[in-house]
Parts: C-alpha cells; sequence; structure tokens
C-alpha cells in the first residue's frame, strides 16, 4: 500500500461559502414569499383582532382598547342571529346540494364517450368562470319582470302572470336562489374532484373486490368511498372555507336582502366595516367567522399527515 | 488524482446514525469499493467524500488538504449517480462539457476535451443526442465521460450498473474496469452487489450499519473473513456458521463442504449431513441439509462438483459423511469476531 | 330483444343525463351569448321567447361597451394588474416552492403546511385591516393596491404547487450539477428552473386567472371607475341607479370570462392535483 503524507490543512473561509450551506440557501430562497405573507397575511390577522377589541372607525381612528364590547354588540344586534343562521344555511346547503350533483355527474361523466372532452369543459364553466360575472347572469335569469323561469312557468300554462314569484324579493326564495347559485358554482369542482378520486383507485383493487363477491353498491360503499375520502375531503374544506366567507354572491345578487334575509356574516363585515366605516364592529363580525375556519383547518391537518403517512 | 482519507467520519439524520465513525484511506489510483447492504450508509460516506453531505464530525482529506469545509465545486471529484443524473435539456456534448463550462475553461480547451473523453468512451457519434434517445449502456458510456472529462482529482460511483440488464452489467463491468487501470484515477465504487465488488475491487471496504467491518483485497475478505457479517455477506451460498463447542462459531464455505471421500489428504473435520434437497445447477450441485450434533441458524450448504456426485448419490433423508479440511475452517469467538489462533 | 331493448334504453337514459348536466352548467352562459347580442326592444319585451332571437342580432351591446364605457380601460387595468401580480408571485413563489420541496427536516415539512394554510385565509378576513394598510400607503382608490394585495393569496397557492413540482423533479440532476461546480444556486437556476418550464408556466396561467376573479379586496379597495380591473367595472359600473343594462352587462361578462375558462380548462387538472396534492397515494 502507498505510503501517504500526513496532510497539511489549508485554511479556507467560512464566510466565502455560506451560500454553500443549504439550510442558509434554502432560508435565503423561502424568504421573500415568507416575508410578503407575513406581512400581508399575518400582521393584518393580528391588527383585525386588534380592531375587534377597539373603539376604531375611519372618522375617529383611536386605538383605545375597548375589551369584548365590539362583540357584546354585534350579538345584541337583532339581525345578527338571522345572518349567523344564514352563513350556515348558505355554507352547508350549498355544499351538500353541490356534492350530491357532483358525486352523480362524476359517475356520468367517469365513462368514455364521443365528445366527452367538450362535454366536460362546458360542465366546468360554472367553476372556472369569474363568481362575480356568474353571478350577475343569474341576477338576469331571477330578474323580477323578465326572468326566462317565469316566462316558461307561463308559457307552460303552469302559473299566470299575475302570481308569478318575484325571486329575489321574497325571503326564502331569495335564500333559495342564494344557495343554488353557489351549489351551482361548487359542482362541478365536487365533479372533478370525485373524478380525480375515482381515477386514482387503482383497477387491481376493484377488480379484487370484484372477484372476491362484492357488488355494485358494495364496491362503491366500502372500497371506493373509503379510499378517494381524503381527496373529496380536501375538496369539501376547500369549498366550505371559501363559501363560509364569501360575500360577493349576496352582494352581486340581493346586497343581503329583501330585509336581511340573505346577509351572511362576510357581507355584513363589509356592510359594517367598510360601507359605514366602523371598522371596529365590521372586524368583530369578521371574526365570528375565525372558529369555524379553525375547526376546518385542524381537520385539514389531520388529512395532510395522514397523506404524509 | 488523489488520495482521499477519512477519519472517524460520523454522519447523523436527526440524531440517527447512518455513518458511525468511517475511518478509511484510498491512496492514490486505488479502485476501492465500499460494498454491505442497502442503508448500511456506504452511500451516505459517498455522498459525504464529494460533499453533498456535511459530516457530523470527522476529517476528510482529498489530495492532502482538509476539505471538511469545502463545497463539491471547490473538492474537484467526479459522480456517477445510480440513474446517472444527466442533464435532459442538455445535448450529450454539452452535458459532457458541463464540467468545464463551470470552471471557465476556455472554449478551445473544453472542445479537446470533449473530443477526448467521447473517444475514449466510444461516443463521438452520439454528441449531438439527448439523453432521452441514448440506451441504458450509452448513458451510462456519457456519465463516465462527463465524470472524467475535467481530470477529477477522485471518481466515486454510486452503484452505477444497477439500472442495466444483467447482460450489459457484466460488459460495463470490465469496461469501467478497463477504464480504470488505463487511466489510474482514485475510484471509490458503491455497491451492493458481491460479485461487483469481488470482480472490480483493488480492494473491498465491507459496511454494515455505518460501521467498516473489514477493508482488504477480495481474496482477504473472501478467505479470511473478519467477522460473521463478513463471513455470511459475501459468497453465494454464504459461508456455513454452525456453533461451536467453546461458545464460539465454526464457519466453512460451502465449495470447502464435500463428502469424506473426496478429501485427499491433510486433517479434516468429519460431519454428519443429513440431506434434505439439492439443486443441480450445470456447472454445481447445491446441496441442502442439516448437521447431526451442530446447531445453526442457516441451512447448511455444500457445492459438490456435479461430475462426482450425481443424483443417485445423494438422495433427500438420507444421513452421508461430508468433511472439511482443517485448514478451510474458520473459528469465530461468541461476539461473532474472528479468532485469532488460526 | 328485451335485451337491445334495455340496452337502447341504458343508452338513452345516460345521455339525458349527460344532457342534463351539461345545460345546468351552462346554460347560464348561453344566456350571456344570446343577451349580448339581443336587440333592447327585443330583450325587454315579456311577450317575446327569451329563448330565441326574435329580431336580428345585433353588436350595438359591445359597441357601446368600448365607446361609451371604460371596458377598454378596464380590460387594460387588469391585464396590467394581471401581469405585476404574475411577476411578483413567479420572482417568491419559485425559490419558495424550490427550496420547500428540497428541505429535508421537519421543519421544512411544517413550513409548506404552514404556507399552504396562509391560502386559505380569506379576504373577508383581512380586508378591513389591509383597507387600512392600503390607505397608509397612500394606494387607496389605486389599482396599484390590487398589485400589493393580490400576491398575499397567489403566492402561497403556487408556492405550494410548486412545492409539489419541484418534489417530483429528481434530486440527482441538481446534485449531479453540484459535484460539476455548480453552486446551489447555480443547480437551482441551471437545472431546475429550465426542468420545470411547464410547471412555471402553469403557475403562470394560474396566477392570472386568479387575478381576473378576484372580486373582494377590488370591491373594497377601488372605487374610481376608471381603476376598476375588469370583473368589478362589469359587475358595478354598468348599473346606474337601479337600471341595469342588461345587454351591455351580459356582453362584457362574456368578453371577461371566456378568456379565463378557457385558460382554466387547459390546466384544471394541473390545478386539481395541485390542491389535493396526491392525498389518495396514502
Amino acid at each position: 500500500m502507498a505510503v501517504i503524507a500526513e496532510p497539511v490543512a489549508k485554511p479556507v473561509s467560512r464566510l466565502n461559502f455560506l451560500l454553500d450551506r443549504r439550510d442558509v440557501f434554502e432560508a435565503i430562497l423561502v424568504a421573500p414569499a415568507v416575508i410578503y405573507v407575513l406581512l400581508l397575511v399575518g400582521l393584518p390577522l393580528l391588527l383585525a383582532i386588534y380592531y375587534s377589541l377597539s373603539a376604531y372607525t375611519i372618522y375617529d381612528p383611536t386605538w383605545k382598547f375597548v375589551g369584548l364590547s365590539n362583540f357584546i354588540d354585534v350579538v345584541e344586534n337583532p339581525t345578527f342571529p338571522q345572518t349567523l343562521a344564514n352563513t350556515f344555511i348558505f355554507t352547508f346547503g350549498s355544499q351538500l346540494l353541490g356534492l350530491v350533483i357532483g358525486k352523480f355527474g362524476a359517475f356520468l361523466l367517469l365513462r368514455p364517450f364521443p365528445g366527452r372532452k367538450i362535454v366536460r369543459a362546458l360542465i366546468v364553466l360554472p367553476f372556472v368562470i369569474p363568481v362575480a360575472l356568474a353571478t350577475i347572469a343569474w341576477r338576469w335569469l331571477f330578474d323580477s319582470l323578465y326572468s326566462v323561469f317565469n316566462w316558461t312557468l307561463i308559457a307552460l300554462h303552469i302559473m299566470d302572470r299575475a302570481d308569478v314569484p318575484n325571486w329575489l324579493g321574497t325571503p326564502w326564495l331569495a335564500m333559495l336562489c342564494v344557495v343554488i347559485i353557489n351549489a351551482w358554482r361548487f359542482f362541478p369542482f365536487a365533479i372533478v374532484i370525485f373524478l380525480a378520486g375515482l381515477t386514482s383507485v387503482p383497477q387491481d383493487v376493484i377488480d379484487a373486490a370484484t372477484v372476491d363477491g362484492a357488488g355494485f353498491w358494495r364496491r362503491n360503499y366500502q372500497i371506493i368511498l373509503p379510499m378517494i375520502l381524503p381527496i373529496v375531503a380536501i375538496g369539501l374544506i376547500f369549498g366550505i372555507v371559501f363559501t363560509f366567507t364569501d360575500l360577493s354572491i349576496v352582494f352581486l345578487l340581493t346586497m343581503g336582502g329583501p330585509v336581511n334575509a340573505t346577509s351572511v356574516l362576510g357581507f355584513a363585515g363589509f356592510q359594517t366595516g367598510i360601507i359605514s366605516g366602523d371598522v371596529s364592529h365590521g372586524a368583530a363580525i369578521s371574526l365570528f367567522m375565525l372558529p369555524v375556519l379553525l375547526v376546518v383547518v385542524v381537520f385539514m391537518l389531520r388529512f395532510i399527515r395522514r397523506r404524509e403517512i | 488524482m488523489s488520495a482521499v482519507i477519512a477519519r472517524d467520519i460520523v454522519k447523523k439524520f436527526a440524531e440517527v446514525p447512518a455513518v458511525n465513525g468511517i475511518s478509511l484511506s484510498i491512496p492514490d489510483g486505488e479502485f476501492m469499493v465500499l460494498l454491505g447492504p442497502s442503508g448500511c450508509g456506504k452511500t451516505t460516506f459517498l455522498r459525504i467524500i464529494c460533499g453533498l453531505e456535511q459530516q457530523t464530525s470527522g476529517d476528510l482529506m482529498i489530495g492532502g488538504a482538509i476539505v471538511n469545509e469545502l463545497p463539491p465545486r471547490a473538492r474537484g471529484v467526479a459522480m456517477m449517480f445510480q440513474s446517472y443524473g444527466l442533464y435532459p435539456h442538455y445535448t450529450v456534448r454539452n452535458n459532457i462539457a458541463f464540467p468545464l463550462k463551470t470552471q471557465r475553461v476556455p472554449r478551445e480547451k473544453i472542445n479537446k476535451q470533449v473530443e477526448w473523453a467521447s473517444q475514449l468512451l466510444g461516443i463521438d457519434h452520439l454528441l449531438d443526442r439527448r439523453p432521452r434517445q441514448l440506451s441504458g449502456g450509452e448513458r451510462q458510456r456519457v456519465a463516465l465521460a462527463r465524470a472524467l472529462v475535467r481530470e477529477p482529482t477522485a471518481l466515486l460511483l454510486d452503484e452505477p450498473l444497477s439500472n442495466l440488464d444483467a447482460k450489459l452489467r457484466t460488459m460495463a463491468r470490465q469496461e469501467i474496469k478497463n477504464f480504470q487501470q488505463r487511466v489510474g484515477l482514485t475510484t471509490i465504487y458503491v455497491t451492493h452487489d458481491q460479485v461487483e465488488a469481488m470482480g472490480m475491487g483493488d480492494r473491498i471496504a465491507v459496511i454494515d450499519h455505518g460501521n467498516i467491518r473489514q477493508v482488504g483485497t477480495p481474496t482477504e475478505i473472501y478467505n479470511d473473513p473478519a467477522d460473521l457479517f463478513v463471513a455470511t455477506f459475501v459468497g453465494s451460498p454464504p459461508m456455513n456458521i454452525v456453533t461451536h463447542s467453546g461458545g464460539g462459531y465454526l464457519g466453512f464455505r460451502p465449495e470447502n463442504f464435500l463428502p469424506k471421500n473426496m478429501i485427499e489428504d491433510g486433517a479434516a473435520t468429519e460431519f454428519k449431513f443429513r440431506v434434505d434437497r439439492s439443486e443441480y445447477l450445470g456447472a454445481e450441485r447445491i446441496v441442502y441439509g442439516v448437521l447431526d450434533g451442530f446447531e445453526s441458524k442457516q441451512i447448511i450448504t455444500a457445492k459438490l462438483p456435479p461430475a462426482h456426485v450425481d443424483e443417485k448419490n445423494i438422495r433427500p433423508g438420507e444421513w452421508h459423511t461430508f468433511a472439511v479440511k482443517n485448514s478451510e475452517l474458520r473459528q469465530f469467538d461468541k461476539n461473532g469476531n474472528r479468532a485469532t489462533s488460526h | 330483444m328485451p335485451r337491445t331493448l334495455r340496452k337502447i334504453l341504458g343508452e338513452t337514459s345516460f345521455f339525458v343525463g349527460v344532457a342534463f348536466f351539461t345545460i345546468l352548467a351552462a346554460f347560464p352562459f348561453y344566456w350571456m351569448l344570446i343577451t349580448a347580442f339581443k336587440q333592447n326592444s327585443d330583450l325587454y319585451n315579456v311577450t317575446n321567447n327569451p329563448f330565441f332571437f326574435n329580431e336580428w342580432p345585433t353588436l350595438e351591446h359591445i359597441k357601446y361597451l368600448f365607446r361609451e364605457t371604460l371596458f377598454a380601460r378596464w380590460l387594460w387595468n387588469s391585464l396590467v394588474i394581471g401581469v405585476c401580480v404574475t411577476a411578483i408571485t413567479i420572482v417568491t413563489a419559485v425559490p419558495a416552492g424550490y427550496a420547500l420541496a428540497r428541505m429535508k427536516s421537519k421543519k421544512g415539512e411544517a413550513l409548506g403546511i404552514a404556507v399552504f394554510l396562509t391560502y386559505l385565509v380569506p379576504p373577508t378576513l383581512l380586508f378591513l385591516p389591509l383597507s387600512r394598510i392600503v390607505a397608509v400607503l397612500g394606494l387607496q382608490n389605486s389599482m396599484w393596491s390590487l398589485v400589493l394585495v393580490y400576491p398575499t393569496f397567489t403566492i402561497p397557492f403556487c408556492a405550494w404547487l410548486l412545492m409539489g413540482f419541484f418534489k417530483a423533479l429528481p434530486a440527482e440532476i441538481e446534485e449531479a450539477a453540484i459535484v460539476d461546480g455548480c453552486s446551489l444556486f447555480g443547480a437551482f437556476i441551471k437545472m431546475a428552473i429550465p426542468l420545470s418550464v411547464p410547471a412555471i408556466l402553469t403557475v403562470v396561467i394560474f396566477t392570472f386567472t386568479l387575478t381576473l376573479q378576484e372580486f373582494v379586496y377590488a370591491l373594497t379597495f377601488v372605487s374610481s371607475s376608471d381603476q376598476k380591473p375588469i370583473t368589478l367595472g362589469v359587475t358595478t359600473d354598468l348599473v346606474r341607479g337601479d337600471v341595469f343594462f342588461w345587454g351591455e352587462l351580459m356582453a362584457g361578462a362574456l368578453i371577461a370570462a371566456v378568456p379565463v375558462a378557457i385558460a382554466y380548462n387547459l390546466f384544471l387538472d394541473r390545478f386539481i392535483t395541485g390542491i389535493t396534492g396526491g392525498a389518495v397515494k396514502g
């Protein structure tokens, strides 16, 4: 074996190669994104909490701490219970409806047929088009005078022009419209999510179940559904978060009316905080959304964790 | 070309040691094989040498200088990866030229070097293709050319043959070995395949659980394993190990475990061997069974020349007297280390 | 015979089902389309069959949009906002997604999840404090406030998507480059980025469509007509008092919606993969 001379250590500056250290390099790459988000999401979130505990309005920007009195004011407002109830009806009603319709749609689209791509492109339209624009189209469909639904009802002699429904002017009908529009917006999302789930179930698992004697329903509910549940749950969480906090549909369709019948938390927060300039009460209303969001986020984290095991 | 020396290299991932104090010195121009089962830390050790991982403690020297703090580009080593790591968006030419370009070598020199390396490996007709248009063997050559083009201080290879089929693998093994001998490059070759290790290495370091179990020439590793791990990891079928009366172990290679009448001269130890099953493999017959009076965790195997023993002589269920020459018996103490009395 | 009959029945009901879903989804867009090209006298006559053209189609509404309203200006605003936000997003999210994908420690994983969760913080929770921040920065009532604020949701979302793409990229290629003499940064620029051009393109399209879809922040921060992005302009400025100009409204909505719909459709599958993150593989 060759004899190796005892090495002479050449001193090398650490600083020269600071960027060669993975941890430093990675921290530098992440930093801009993290700082941006901290400044414009983290900081505002803290500010929102502080506003809700202060007497801040745009006309009187004091930072006076008033404790929970804003929240008490909000709860004592006679219209608040209805706003809260509306928010839940809006969220869970439209998600449930969207999921049910979406599940059937997914089963139809699972099978190849001529023109499936075009059909899919048309079916996903409600989800991909800006919701504000779609809502305006719906407002036109539900117009008090020129509603196409009413025209059809009259043309088919189901109703007379005198007693056709005033869709957006009747409280319960207006709420129904809001729910239907949101369900309409989300069912294509549900379809795509179900499809993504269904196509990711390995065919050999389904084949094995069939060979083991599982019929159509058993295959569906005992094999396929549990396997696609994580994917569906993630989709549902998305839907819940964005519906629960939405204000655009209500803003553009009914402005919360008639007489508060369709007001939801997001809209009420906007009305109080921006239109009336009462920032502290507006922030307090918005923060009522936080507990629900936290619950949803905890679920989300659990699913993400399960996925990575 | 330089010697590579590691002193007490330890690498922990989140407190779990992957490399557990490896010291190894590889002289200039040697072909060193790191052999061990998957997950034994051999690849981690290789990545520490090239600088892709930073050791938790210990010193590493390349060409006489301590390189602990140096990033890969300042170490001058070349590495060939398991799936070659060819740059898919570059042509073969640019793949090979890349290590020179990063060092700002003048263009004429780059062209000359690329030509030299591609001719050396017989891939000069492929220079304008892209990696995905190449076969497995061609990719391997491109990777090798890329590793050599800048005349590295040492060449590191991480299981470079595992993506080739069996036939190509034998050829590629020969090519790499010939090539290394011609260039005289210090080479560190990681594999879990003992045939590759035995066939290519000047020396082999057998690694298990982050420790070196033995360093030696292929002959030393095979004939004089330092412990039970090396004894059973190298060789196919592995060395037979039986418990010894004194609390230690006795080991013997299957090819030295023969019917008594085949042992010609010299002192031998006899065993009562019950045959359970035998396999005819053309060049040899492998016989499986158990010994009378000795305990073993494995099935005892004997590798017999089929010309001497045919099926009628060795039937399942029969007891035979087998023997091993005493010079072929290896003794291990109760910790599994080689007993020095020999 | 009954067998073929059953098959025919099955096929028929299948296609009836498909037709039902297609109409359910696409009817409002048919409605936009037909309204945008109908003459007013046709639109506002309750006795006309509203499903078809009763009079000749007209380009009146579209002409009106471009001549008499700020429609062209809104389109331009949306383009400027989209380009700026996309630039900010790419410059921050590509390195972040790459670093998150290559971090080996538990901390990296936690950071990745945290980045994603910020995407779930809704505008309705943030618009009040953000409107104050925007005012302090002197950006109230300006479309530049949207350029500032939109990256708060595009960065987390795109960093998360890109993290998934980079994870699928074998680290071996970058490692080879590093051993061949690149710095970590060099390997990122010369290997990781060129090899993920399709992914980055996807992210560009998504960022752009996300900015086009946004409504709440635009509504909150911008009230001057000439600063509005297209979605806000169409839905709030084409209403005078209580009068809705339905022809113009639908024409404007249609023009704004078509590019988004096409872009989204092309990249929908990547979008779904991005948000579900391979949840089924488990």
